[in-house]
Protein backbone atom coordinates (compact mmCIF):
# COMPACT_ATOMS: atom_id res chain seq x y z
CA UNK A 1 0.00 0.00 0.00
CA UNK A 2 1.85 3.18 -1.07
CA UNK A 3 1.64 5.95 1.99
CA UNK A 4 2.75 9.85 1.05
CA UNK A 5 5.38 10.37 2.47
CA UNK A 6 6.07 13.89 4.65
CA UNK A 7 7.04 16.69 3.45
CA UNK A 8 9.19 16.16 -0.10
CA UNK A 9 11.63 18.05 -1.32
CA UNK A 10 10.44 16.85 -5.11
CA UNK A 11 8.10 15.14 -6.90
CA UNK A 12 8.47 12.32 -9.49
CA UNK A 13 6.64 13.03 -12.60
CA UNK A 14 7.44 9.47 -13.94
CA UNK A 15 6.09 7.46 -11.22
CA UNK A 16 2.97 10.28 -11.23
CA UNK A 17 2.44 9.51 -14.54
CA UNK A 18 2.16 5.89 -14.18
CA UNK A 19 -0.27 6.42 -11.12
CA UNK A 20 -2.66 8.54 -12.85
CA UNK A 21 -2.83 6.17 -15.96
CA UNK A 22 -3.56 3.56 -12.93
CA UNK A 23 -6.19 5.81 -11.34
CA UNK A 24 -8.08 6.78 -14.94
CA UNK A 25 -8.21 2.68 -15.55
CA UNK A 26 -9.62 2.16 -12.10
CA UNK A 27 -12.45 4.99 -12.96
CA UNK A 28 -13.44 3.47 -16.29
CA UNK A 29 -13.70 0.17 -14.47
CA UNK A 30 -16.26 1.23 -11.99
CA UNK A 31 -18.12 3.10 -14.24
CA UNK A 32 -18.82 -0.18 -16.26
CA UNK A 33 -20.33 -1.15 -12.79
CA UNK A 34 -22.36 1.78 -12.32
CA UNK A 35 -23.66 5.08 -14.69
CA UNK A 36 -24.04 7.34 -12.27
CA UNK A 37 -20.10 8.75 -12.36
CA UNK A 38 -18.52 11.92 -13.40
CA UNK A 39 -15.51 10.59 -15.68
CA UNK A 40 -14.66 13.62 -17.19
CA UNK A 41 -14.38 16.15 -14.39
CA UNK A 42 -12.70 13.39 -12.62
CA UNK A 43 -10.28 12.77 -15.46
CA UNK A 44 -9.12 16.82 -15.28
CA UNK A 45 -8.33 16.78 -12.22
CA UNK A 46 -6.56 13.66 -11.79
CA UNK A 47 -3.35 15.41 -11.70
CA UNK A 48 -3.74 17.45 -9.44
CA UNK A 49 -5.55 15.62 -7.26
CA UNK A 50 -2.37 13.19 -7.22
CA UNK A 51 0.08 16.01 -6.90
CA UNK A 52 -1.88 17.06 -3.30
CA UNK A 53 -2.05 13.15 -1.77
CA UNK A 54 1.41 12.32 -3.50
CA UNK A 55 3.29 15.61 -3.30
CA UNK A 56 1.78 17.95 -0.83
CA UNK A 57 0.24 16.47 1.97
CA UNK A 58 2.27 15.16 4.59
CA UNK A 59 0.19 12.16 5.68
CA UNK A 60 -3.43 12.01 5.49
CA UNK A 61 -4.19 12.75 8.97
CA UNK A 62 -1.97 15.77 8.81
CA UNK A 63 -2.97 17.89 6.44
CA UNK A 64 -6.45 18.46 4.48
CA UNK A 65 -7.90 17.89 1.31
CA UNK A 66 -11.16 19.24 0.52
CA UNK A 67 -13.16 18.54 -2.69
CA UNK A 68 -14.42 21.26 -3.56
CA UNK A 69 -15.89 20.28 -6.95
CA UNK A 70 -17.68 17.22 -5.29
CA UNK A 71 -18.57 15.69 -8.57
CA UNK A 72 -15.05 15.27 -9.40
CA UNK A 73 -14.57 13.09 -6.29
CA UNK A 74 -14.28 9.77 -8.16
CA UNK A 75 -10.35 10.73 -8.31
CA UNK A 76 -10.23 11.14 -4.64
CA UNK A 77 -11.89 7.56 -3.80
CA UNK A 78 -9.32 5.96 -6.22
CA UNK A 79 -6.16 7.26 -4.43
CA UNK A 80 -7.85 6.92 -1.23
CA UNK A 81 -8.50 2.94 -1.84
CA UNK A 82 -4.88 3.18 -3.32
CA UNK A 83 -3.51 4.81 0.22
CA UNK A 84 -5.73 2.16 1.83
CA UNK A 85 -8.14 4.53 3.09
CA UNK A 86 -10.87 3.10 1.62
CA UNK A 87 -11.21 -0.68 0.78
CA UNK A 88 -11.50 -2.03 -2.62
CA UNK A 89 -15.23 -2.87 -1.69
CA UNK A 90 -16.07 0.48 -0.85
CA UNK A 91 -15.27 1.26 -4.32
CA UNK A 92 -17.03 -1.81 -5.83
CA UNK A 93 -20.19 -0.89 -3.96
CA UNK A 94 -20.03 2.90 -5.00
CA UNK A 95 -23.90 3.90 -5.52
CA UNK A 96 -25.53 0.78 -4.26
CA UNK A 97 -27.56 0.63 -1.51
CA UNK A 98 -24.82 -1.86 0.48
CA UNK A 99 -21.95 0.75 -0.22
CA UNK A 100 -21.02 4.10 1.34
CA UNK A 101 -19.59 6.14 -1.48
CA UNK A 102 -22.47 8.38 -3.44
CA UNK A 103 -21.25 10.57 -6.55
CA UNK A 104 -20.92 13.81 -4.57
CA UNK A 105 -18.66 12.95 -1.28
CA UNK A 106 -19.82 12.74 2.26
CA UNK A 107 -18.23 14.04 5.26
CA UNK A 108 -18.90 10.65 7.21
CA UNK A 109 -16.79 8.95 4.50
CA UNK A 110 -12.92 8.07 5.94
CA UNK A 111 -10.77 10.55 4.29
CA UNK A 112 -13.49 13.19 3.14
CA UNK A 113 -12.73 16.63 4.38
CA UNK A 114 -16.53 17.88 3.90
CA UNK A 115 -19.71 17.24 2.07
CA UNK A 116 -19.87 18.81 -1.12
CA UNK A 117 -21.72 18.93 -4.64
CA UNK A 118 -23.30 22.33 -4.50
CA UNK A 119 -21.07 24.14 -6.04
CA UNK A 120 -19.57 27.54 -4.44
CA UNK A 121 -19.00 25.97 -0.44
CA UNK A 122 -15.30 24.29 -0.41
CA UNK A 123 -13.45 27.34 -0.25
CA UNK A 124 -15.85 28.89 2.27
CA UNK A 125 -15.62 25.53 4.06
CA UNK A 126 -11.49 25.70 3.25
CA UNK A 127 -11.16 29.64 4.56
CA UNK A 128 -12.73 28.39 7.85
CA UNK A 129 -10.70 25.30 8.22
CA UNK A 130 -7.58 27.12 7.44
CA UNK A 131 -8.22 30.18 10.17
CA UNK A 132 -9.05 27.56 12.62
CA UNK A 133 -5.89 25.93 12.25
CA UNK A 134 -4.05 29.60 12.33
CA UNK A 135 -5.89 30.02 15.85
CA UNK A 136 -5.06 26.37 17.05
CA UNK A 137 -0.95 27.27 16.32
CA UNK A 138 -0.92 24.44 13.77
CA UNK A 139 1.27 23.80 10.43
CA UNK A 140 -1.59 21.98 8.90
CA UNK A 141 -2.12 23.05 5.18
CA UNK A 142 -5.79 22.86 3.54
CA UNK A 143 -5.79 22.42 -0.19
CA UNK A 144 -9.09 22.92 -1.61
CA UNK A 145 -9.67 21.99 -5.02
CA UNK A 146 -12.45 23.86 -7.31
CA UNK A 147 -14.07 23.91 -10.80
CA UNK A 148 -13.82 26.72 -12.81
CA UNK A 149 -17.27 27.05 -12.70
CA UNK A 150 -17.22 27.54 -8.83
CA UNK A 151 -15.87 30.27 -9.10
CA UNK A 152 -18.89 32.06 -11.47
CA UNK A 153 -20.68 31.45 -7.82
CA UNK A 154 -20.65 34.46 -6.00
CA UNK A 155 -20.16 32.51 -2.85
CA UNK A 156 -16.92 31.89 -3.78
CA UNK A 157 -15.53 35.25 -4.14
CA UNK A 158 -16.82 36.34 -0.70
CA UNK A 159 -14.07 33.48 0.17
CA UNK A 160 -11.81 34.68 -1.79
CA UNK A 161 -12.24 37.89 -0.21
CA UNK A 162 -12.01 36.58 3.35
CA UNK A 163 -8.92 33.99 3.18
CA UNK A 164 -7.15 36.86 1.43
CA UNK A 165 -8.25 39.57 4.55
CA UNK A 166 -7.17 37.07 6.90
CA UNK A 167 -3.57 36.56 4.96
CA UNK A 168 -4.48 32.60 5.33
CA UNK A 169 -0.81 31.24 4.44
CA UNK A 170 -1.92 28.04 5.05
CA UNK A 171 -4.92 27.83 2.53
CA UNK A 172 -3.60 26.85 -0.97
CA UNK A 173 -6.50 26.58 -3.53
CA UNK A 174 -6.17 24.61 -7.04
CA UNK A 175 -8.40 25.49 -10.08
CA UNK A 176 -9.92 22.82 -12.25
CA UNK A 177 -9.67 25.57 -15.20
CA UNK A 178 -11.49 23.37 -17.91
CA UNK A 179 -13.07 25.67 -19.33
CA UNK A 180 -16.54 23.33 -19.60
CA UNK A 181 -19.40 23.80 -17.90
CA UNK A 182 -21.90 21.51 -17.88
CA UNK A 183 -23.45 23.20 -20.96
CA UNK A 184 -20.59 24.95 -22.93
CA UNK A 185 -16.88 26.22 -23.11
CA UNK A 186 -16.67 29.11 -20.13
CA UNK A 187 -14.37 31.07 -22.37
CA UNK A 188 -17.11 31.36 -25.55
CA UNK A 189 -20.49 32.24 -23.36
CA UNK A 190 -18.72 34.62 -20.31
CA UNK A 191 -16.15 36.30 -21.67
CA UNK A 192 -16.09 38.71 -18.67
CA UNK A 193 -15.13 36.18 -16.38
CA UNK A 194 -11.30 36.09 -17.61
CA UNK A 195 -8.44 37.26 -16.81
CA UNK A 196 -8.20 34.42 -13.91
CA UNK A 197 -4.71 34.89 -12.54
CA UNK A 198 -5.40 38.48 -12.33
CA UNK A 199 -9.11 38.51 -10.80
CA UNK A 200 -7.36 36.28 -8.26
CA UNK A 201 -4.14 38.80 -7.69
CA UNK A 202 -6.37 41.74 -7.49
CA UNK A 203 -8.77 39.88 -4.78
CA UNK A 204 -5.05 39.75 -2.82
CA UNK A 205 -4.16 36.19 -3.51
CA UNK A 206 -1.16 34.89 -4.51
CA UNK A 207 -1.91 33.41 -8.34
CA UNK A 208 -0.05 31.09 -10.56
CA UNK A 209 -1.32 29.53 -13.86
CA UNK A 210 0.37 25.92 -14.93
CA UNK A 211 -0.34 23.23 -17.21
CA UNK A 212 -3.06 21.13 -14.98
CA UNK A 213 -1.57 17.92 -16.64
CA UNK A 214 2.08 18.16 -15.00
CA UNK A 215 2.34 17.17 -11.90
CA UNK A 216 5.64 18.56 -11.30
CA UNK A 217 4.65 22.04 -12.27
CA UNK A 218 1.78 22.04 -9.88
CA UNK A 219 4.36 20.57 -7.15
CA UNK A 220 6.29 23.05 -8.09
CA UNK A 221 3.63 26.10 -8.31
CA UNK A 222 2.97 25.39 -4.51
CA UNK A 223 6.61 24.61 -2.98
CA UNK A 224 8.49 27.81 -4.53
CA UNK A 225 5.15 30.00 -3.38
CA UNK A 226 6.11 33.36 -1.85
CA UNK A 227 3.71 32.69 0.96
CA UNK A 228 2.22 35.17 3.40
CA UNK A 229 -1.31 34.87 2.24
CA UNK A 230 -3.25 32.28 0.49
CA UNK A 231 -2.32 30.62 -2.97
CA UNK A 232 -4.16 29.99 -6.22
CA UNK A 233 -3.35 27.56 -8.71
CA UNK A 234 -5.03 28.10 -12.04
CA UNK A 235 -4.68 24.34 -13.64
CA UNK A 236 -4.90 24.52 -17.62
CA UNK A 237 -6.85 21.55 -17.95
CA UNK A 238 -8.79 19.46 -20.55
CA UNK A 239 -12.17 17.80 -19.44
CA UNK A 240 -11.90 14.03 -20.21
CA UNK A 241 -8.17 14.26 -20.10
CA UNK A 242 -6.71 10.54 -21.50
CA UNK A 243 -9.22 9.22 -23.51
CA UNK A 244 -9.68 10.73 -26.87
CA UNK A 245 -13.38 10.93 -27.39
CA UNK A 246 -13.75 12.37 -24.17
CA UNK A 247 -11.73 15.23 -24.32
CA UNK A 248 -13.27 18.43 -24.45
CA UNK A 249 -16.71 16.91 -25.44
CA UNK A 250 -19.58 17.73 -23.27
CA UNK A 251 -21.76 15.05 -22.33
CA UNK A 252 -18.82 12.83 -21.06
CA UNK A 253 -19.58 15.34 -18.00
CA UNK A 254 -22.56 12.68 -17.10
CA UNK A 255 -21.90 9.80 -19.68
CA UNK A 256 -20.52 6.47 -18.82
CA UNK A 257 -18.62 4.50 -21.75
CA UNK A 258 -20.17 1.51 -23.43
CA UNK A 259 -18.11 -1.50 -23.53
CA UNK A 260 -16.57 -0.54 -26.64
CA UNK A 261 -15.93 2.89 -25.50
CA UNK A 262 -14.56 1.03 -22.15
CA UNK A 263 -12.14 -0.97 -23.74
CA UNK A 264 -10.88 1.39 -26.19
CA UNK A 265 -10.47 3.75 -23.10
CA UNK A 266 -8.49 0.66 -21.56
CA UNK A 267 -5.92 0.46 -24.73
CA UNK A 268 -5.35 4.23 -24.83
CA UNK A 269 -4.40 4.34 -21.04
CA UNK A 270 -2.51 1.49 -20.86
CA UNK A 271 0.71 1.09 -19.44
CA UNK A 272 3.69 2.62 -21.41
CA UNK B 1 -32.02 40.05 25.60
CA UNK B 2 -28.98 40.75 23.26
CA UNK B 3 -26.85 42.27 25.83
CA UNK B 4 -27.61 39.40 28.46
CA UNK B 5 -26.38 36.93 25.73
CA UNK B 6 -23.29 39.21 25.10
CA UNK B 7 -22.25 38.88 29.05
CA UNK B 8 -23.11 35.16 29.01
CA UNK B 9 -21.48 34.52 26.17
CA UNK B 10 -17.95 36.62 26.67
CA UNK B 11 -17.74 34.79 30.19
CA UNK B 12 -17.86 31.56 28.60
CA UNK B 13 -15.50 32.63 26.10
CA UNK B 14 -12.79 33.61 28.91
CA UNK B 15 -13.08 29.97 30.00
CA UNK B 16 -13.38 27.92 26.67
CA UNK B 17 -10.96 29.14 24.02
CA UNK B 18 -12.87 27.26 21.10
CA UNK B 19 -15.66 29.55 21.11
CA UNK B 20 -15.67 32.18 18.19
CA UNK B 21 -17.86 34.98 16.88
CA UNK B 22 -18.34 35.49 13.15
CA UNK B 23 -20.43 38.59 12.55
CA UNK B 24 -21.37 40.01 9.30
CA UNK B 25 -20.96 43.67 9.68
CA UNK B 26 -23.17 44.05 12.36
CA UNK B 27 -21.79 46.22 15.84
CA UNK B 28 -21.65 43.51 18.38
CA UNK B 29 -23.58 44.59 21.74
CA UNK B 30 -22.08 45.09 25.40
CA UNK B 31 -19.79 41.83 26.31
CA UNK B 32 -19.05 41.12 22.79
CA UNK B 33 -17.18 44.54 22.41
CA UNK B 34 -14.87 43.78 25.39
CA UNK B 35 -14.50 40.15 24.04
CA UNK B 36 -13.22 41.28 20.59
CA UNK B 37 -10.66 43.42 22.66
CA UNK B 38 -9.58 41.01 24.37
CA UNK B 39 -9.23 38.02 21.73
CA UNK B 40 -9.12 39.67 18.38
CA UNK B 41 -8.07 36.61 16.81
CA UNK B 42 -11.92 34.96 18.31
CA UNK B 43 -13.85 37.80 16.39
CA UNK B 44 -14.25 37.26 12.92
CA UNK B 45 -15.99 40.40 10.83
CA UNK B 46 -16.85 38.94 7.37
CA UNK B 47 -18.41 42.16 6.07
CA UNK B 48 -21.82 42.29 4.11
CA UNK B 49 -21.07 38.63 3.23
CA UNK B 50 -23.14 36.08 5.32
CA UNK B 51 -22.84 33.01 2.46
CA UNK B 52 -19.09 33.16 4.23
CA UNK B 53 -20.03 34.16 7.30
CA UNK B 54 -21.82 30.27 7.58
CA UNK B 55 -19.28 28.88 5.59
CA UNK B 56 -16.37 29.61 7.59
CA UNK B 57 -18.47 29.08 10.66
CA UNK B 58 -18.43 25.54 9.56
CA UNK B 59 -14.83 25.37 8.16
CA UNK B 60 -14.37 26.34 11.85
CA UNK B 61 -16.19 23.65 13.43
CA UNK B 62 -14.64 21.16 11.14
CA UNK B 63 -11.24 21.44 13.13
CA UNK B 64 -12.27 21.84 16.64
CA UNK B 65 -13.65 25.25 17.12
CA UNK B 66 -17.43 26.31 18.70
CA UNK B 67 -18.23 29.10 16.75
CA UNK B 68 -21.43 31.38 16.75
CA UNK B 69 -22.54 33.38 13.45
CA UNK B 70 -24.02 36.48 14.54
CA UNK B 71 -26.60 39.00 12.65
CA UNK B 72 -29.72 40.48 12.02
CA UNK B 73 -31.76 37.24 11.92
CA UNK B 74 -33.21 37.22 8.27
CA UNK B 75 -29.83 37.74 7.40
CA UNK B 76 -28.44 34.84 9.43
CA UNK B 77 -30.90 32.22 7.50
CA UNK B 78 -32.38 33.32 4.69
CA UNK B 79 -29.19 34.93 2.93
CA UNK B 80 -27.17 31.88 3.24
CA UNK B 81 -30.06 29.71 3.34
CA UNK B 82 -27.69 26.83 1.09
CA UNK B 83 -24.44 27.10 3.34
CA UNK B 84 -26.91 26.54 6.44
CA UNK B 85 -28.71 23.32 4.84
CA UNK B 86 -25.38 21.84 3.24
CA UNK B 87 -22.60 22.73 5.56
CA UNK B 88 -24.10 23.34 8.96
CA UNK B 89 -26.96 20.75 8.83
CA UNK B 90 -26.00 17.94 6.39
CA UNK B 91 -22.62 18.05 8.27
CA UNK B 92 -24.17 18.48 11.07
CA UNK B 93 -21.71 20.77 13.22
CA UNK B 94 -21.70 22.32 16.41
CA UNK B 95 -22.43 25.96 15.10
CA UNK B 96 -24.88 28.33 16.91
CA UNK B 97 -26.41 30.84 14.43
CA UNK B 98 -27.84 33.31 16.33
CA UNK B 99 -30.61 35.83 15.23
CA UNK B 100 -31.03 39.14 16.60
CA UNK B 101 -34.15 40.75 16.32
CA UNK B 102 -36.36 37.71 15.42
CA UNK B 103 -40.10 38.47 14.87
CA UNK B 104 -40.32 41.57 13.71
CA UNK B 105 -38.53 43.42 15.96
CA UNK B 106 -36.94 46.14 13.80
CA UNK B 107 -40.21 47.13 13.06
CA UNK B 108 -39.38 50.38 11.47
CA UNK B 109 -37.17 48.87 8.41
CA UNK B 110 -39.51 46.98 6.87
CA UNK B 111 -40.28 43.69 5.73
CA UNK B 112 -36.59 42.89 4.69
CA UNK B 113 -35.39 43.32 7.84
CA UNK B 114 -38.30 40.87 9.66
CA UNK B 115 -37.94 37.58 10.32
CA UNK B 116 -41.45 36.09 10.52
CA UNK B 117 -40.99 33.17 9.10
CA UNK B 118 -37.79 31.82 10.52
CA UNK B 119 -38.63 29.31 12.73
CA UNK B 120 -40.61 27.41 10.38
CA UNK B 121 -37.56 27.41 8.24
CA UNK B 122 -34.91 26.50 10.98
CA UNK B 123 -37.01 23.57 11.86
CA UNK B 124 -37.13 21.99 8.52
CA UNK B 125 -33.69 21.23 8.53
CA UNK B 126 -32.99 18.02 9.65
CA UNK B 127 -30.12 18.06 12.49
CA UNK B 128 -30.91 21.78 13.17
CA UNK B 129 -32.22 22.15 16.87
CA UNK B 130 -34.72 25.73 17.31
CA UNK B 131 -34.06 27.89 20.91
CA UNK B 132 -36.17 31.40 21.21
CA UNK B 133 -35.47 32.38 24.96
CA UNK B 134 -38.61 34.99 26.11
CA UNK B 135 -35.99 36.98 28.51
CA UNK B 136 -32.65 37.52 29.59
CA UNK B 137 -32.60 34.50 32.29
CA UNK B 138 -33.55 32.15 29.13
CA UNK B 139 -31.22 33.60 27.17
CA UNK B 140 -28.67 33.15 29.23
CA UNK B 141 -29.73 29.18 30.34
CA UNK B 142 -29.98 29.01 26.17
CA UNK B 143 -26.62 30.44 25.67
CA UNK B 144 -24.84 28.21 27.97
CA UNK B 145 -26.45 25.65 26.07
CA UNK B 146 -24.92 26.20 22.95
CA UNK B 147 -21.64 26.65 24.20
CA UNK B 148 -21.50 23.28 25.55
CA UNK B 149 -23.35 21.00 23.47
CA UNK B 150 -22.77 18.31 21.36
CA UNK B 151 -25.69 17.76 18.96
CA UNK B 152 -25.34 20.27 16.22
CA UNK B 153 -26.35 23.35 14.96
CA UNK B 154 -28.41 25.70 16.31
CA UNK B 155 -30.77 28.53 15.43
CA UNK B 156 -31.20 30.50 18.42
CA UNK B 157 -34.07 33.33 17.86
CA UNK B 158 -33.27 36.09 20.30
CA UNK B 159 -34.94 39.79 20.25
CA UNK B 160 -33.46 42.50 20.53
CA UNK B 161 -33.12 44.67 23.96
CA UNK B 162 -35.46 45.78 26.96
CA UNK B 163 -37.20 42.59 27.15
CA UNK B 164 -38.67 42.21 30.77
CA UNK B 165 -37.97 39.43 32.97
CA UNK B 166 -39.77 36.26 33.23
CA UNK B 167 -38.09 33.02 34.28
CA UNK B 168 -34.80 34.33 36.54
CA UNK B 169 -36.79 33.59 40.34
CA UNK B 170 -38.19 30.00 39.01
CA UNK B 171 -37.29 27.02 40.98
CA UNK B 172 -36.80 25.02 37.68
CA UNK B 173 -33.89 25.96 35.39
CA UNK B 174 -33.57 26.07 31.76
CA UNK B 175 -33.58 22.69 29.88
CA UNK B 176 -33.03 22.50 26.27
CA UNK B 177 -36.33 20.35 24.66
CA UNK B 178 -38.52 21.07 27.79
CA UNK B 179 -41.10 23.71 28.12
CA UNK B 180 -41.23 25.60 31.17
CA UNK B 181 -44.25 26.76 33.19
CA UNK B 182 -44.10 30.50 34.54
CA UNK B 183 -47.63 29.91 36.25
CA UNK B 184 -49.89 26.69 36.59
CA UNK B 185 -53.67 26.89 36.45
CA UNK B 186 -56.38 24.27 35.31
CA UNK B 187 -58.50 26.03 33.29
CA UNK B 188 -56.15 27.44 30.13
CA UNK B 189 -53.08 27.11 29.27
CA UNK B 190 -50.91 29.78 27.11
CA UNK B 191 -47.81 28.75 24.80
CA UNK B 192 -45.33 30.99 23.44
CA UNK B 193 -41.87 31.31 23.24
CA UNK B 194 -39.89 34.66 22.37
CA UNK B 195 -40.12 38.69 23.08
CA UNK B 196 -43.54 38.11 22.77
CA UNK B 197 -43.85 36.71 26.06
CA UNK B 198 -44.33 40.46 27.06
CA UNK B 199 -48.03 40.10 25.60
CA UNK B 200 -48.65 36.18 26.56
CA UNK B 201 -48.52 37.58 30.19
CA UNK B 202 -50.80 40.43 29.82
CA UNK B 203 -53.44 38.21 28.48
CA UNK B 204 -53.09 36.01 31.30
CA UNK B 205 -53.22 38.53 34.05
CA UNK B 206 -56.80 39.89 32.04
CA UNK B 207 -58.19 36.09 31.81
CA UNK B 208 -57.04 35.19 35.77
CA UNK B 209 -58.85 38.86 36.42
CA UNK B 210 -61.77 37.40 34.62
CA UNK B 211 -61.40 34.27 37.10
CA UNK B 212 -59.93 32.24 34.48
CA UNK B 213 -57.37 29.98 36.03
CA UNK B 214 -54.51 30.20 33.94
CA UNK B 215 -50.92 28.86 32.96
CA UNK B 216 -47.92 30.03 30.84
CA UNK B 217 -45.00 28.04 29.84
CA UNK B 218 -42.60 29.08 27.46
CA UNK B 219 -42.49 27.02 25.08
CA UNK B 220 -38.32 28.11 24.34
CA UNK B 221 -37.21 25.07 22.61
CA UNK B 222 -39.21 25.13 19.24
CA UNK B 223 -36.73 22.34 17.53
CA UNK B 224 -36.78 19.09 19.18
CA UNK B 225 -40.55 19.96 20.77
CA UNK B 226 -41.30 18.75 24.17
CA UNK B 227 -43.96 16.74 22.84
CA UNK B 228 -44.70 14.94 26.19
CA UNK B 229 -44.90 18.54 27.72
CA UNK B 230 -47.37 19.96 25.17
CA UNK B 231 -49.59 16.44 25.53
CA UNK B 232 -49.63 17.22 29.03
CA UNK B 233 -50.73 20.35 28.63
CA UNK B 234 -53.11 19.43 26.34
CA UNK B 235 -54.19 16.71 28.80
CA UNK B 236 -55.28 19.39 31.52
CA UNK B 237 -56.67 22.18 29.81
CA UNK B 238 -59.94 22.87 28.37
CA UNK B 239 -58.60 25.75 26.07
CA UNK B 240 -55.27 25.99 24.92
CA UNK B 241 -54.02 29.16 23.54
CA UNK B 242 -50.90 29.47 21.25
CA UNK B 243 -49.30 32.52 20.86
CA UNK B 244 -46.10 33.78 18.52
CA UNK B 245 -44.26 36.08 16.57
CA UNK B 246 -44.52 33.74 13.11
CA UNK B 247 -46.13 32.92 9.88
CA UNK B 248 -48.81 30.85 10.54
CA UNK B 249 -47.39 27.97 8.36
CA UNK B 250 -44.86 25.98 9.90
CA UNK B 251 -45.67 27.71 13.47
CA UNK B 252 -46.10 25.93 16.45
CA UNK B 253 -49.50 26.45 16.46
CA UNK B 254 -50.49 24.45 14.15
CA UNK B 255 -47.94 21.75 15.53
CA UNK B 256 -49.90 21.65 18.80
CA UNK B 257 -52.98 20.77 16.60
CA UNK B 258 -51.46 18.14 15.31
CA UNK B 259 -50.26 16.93 18.15
CA UNK B 260 -54.04 17.35 19.52
CA UNK B 261 -55.39 15.34 16.27
CA UNK B 262 -52.95 12.36 17.33
CA UNK B 263 -53.69 12.65 20.94
CA UNK B 264 -57.24 12.67 20.62
CA UNK B 265 -57.06 15.68 22.80
CA UNK B 266 -60.76 17.37 23.26
CA UNK B 267 -59.36 20.22 24.50
CA UNK B 268 -59.89 24.33 22.62
CA UNK B 269 -57.08 25.13 20.49
CA UNK B 270 -56.64 29.07 19.61
CA UNK B 271 -53.94 29.75 17.55
CA UNK B 272 -52.46 33.61 17.04
CA UNK B 273 -49.59 34.42 15.21
CA UNK B 274 -48.41 36.79 12.50
CA UNK B 275 -50.35 36.68 9.26
CA UNK B 276 -49.19 34.83 6.27
CA UNK B 277 -48.62 38.71 5.02
CA UNK B 278 -45.63 40.83 4.59
CA UNK B 279 -45.87 44.13 7.25
CA UNK B 280 -46.00 46.87 5.14
CA UNK B 281 -46.69 48.91 8.54
CA UNK B 282 -43.66 51.34 10.48
CA UNK B 283 -43.65 52.29 14.00
CA UNK B 284 -43.14 50.67 17.24
CA UNK B 285 -42.93 47.26 17.45
CA UNK B 286 -46.26 46.60 19.16
CA UNK B 287 -47.74 48.96 16.27
CA UNK B 288 -46.36 45.85 13.81
CA UNK B 289 -47.78 42.94 16.60
CA UNK B 290 -51.19 44.81 16.08
CA UNK B 291 -51.11 45.12 12.34
CA UNK B 292 -51.53 41.53 12.01
CA UNK B 293 -54.15 41.19 15.18
CA UNK B 294 -51.72 40.01 17.69
CA UNK B 295 -52.70 42.80 20.94
CA UNK B 296 -53.24 41.46 24.48
CA UNK B 297 -57.02 43.00 24.34
CA UNK B 298 -57.59 41.42 21.30
CA UNK B 299 -56.59 38.20 22.25
CA UNK B 300 -58.24 38.67 25.30
CA UNK B 301 -61.79 39.81 24.07
CA UNK B 302 -61.15 36.33 21.83
CA UNK B 303 -60.49 34.45 24.45
CA UNK B 304 -63.37 35.92 26.63
CA UNK B 305 -66.20 34.58 23.91
CA UNK B 306 -65.06 30.81 24.76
Amino acid sequence: MAKPQAPRNSFDGTAARRRCRRFRRRILEISQQVTALHVAPAFSCTEITDAIYHGLMRGTGHDVFLMSKGHGCMIQYVILEELGVLSREDLDRYCKPDGRLGAHPDCETPGVAASTGSLGHGLGLATGQAYAEKLKQTDVMIYCLLSDGEFQEGSTWEAMMMAANLELDNLVAFMDYNDFGGLERMTEGHKAFYPLVAKAEAFGWEAVEVDGHDGEAIFDAVTSRKGGGPLIVVCRTVKGKGVSYMENVPIWHYRSPNKDEYQQGLNELAVE
Amino acid sequence: MRNRFADTFYELGKADPRLCVVVADISPAGSIVRFRQEFPDRFVNVGVAEQIMIGMAAGMAQRGLRPFAYTIATFTLYRPFEMVRDDLCYQNLPVTIVGIGGGVTYSTLGATHHAQEDIAIACALPNMSVIAPCDPAEVEGATRWCATQEHGPVYLRLGKAGEPDFTSTLAEAFTFGKLRFLRRGRDVCILTYGSIMKMASEVADDLQAQGRSVSLVSVHTLKPLDLAGVAEVLAAHRDVVVIEEMSPQGSLGMRVKALAYEQRASSRIHCFSLRDEFVHVYGTHEDLLAAHGLTAAGIVRVMSRS
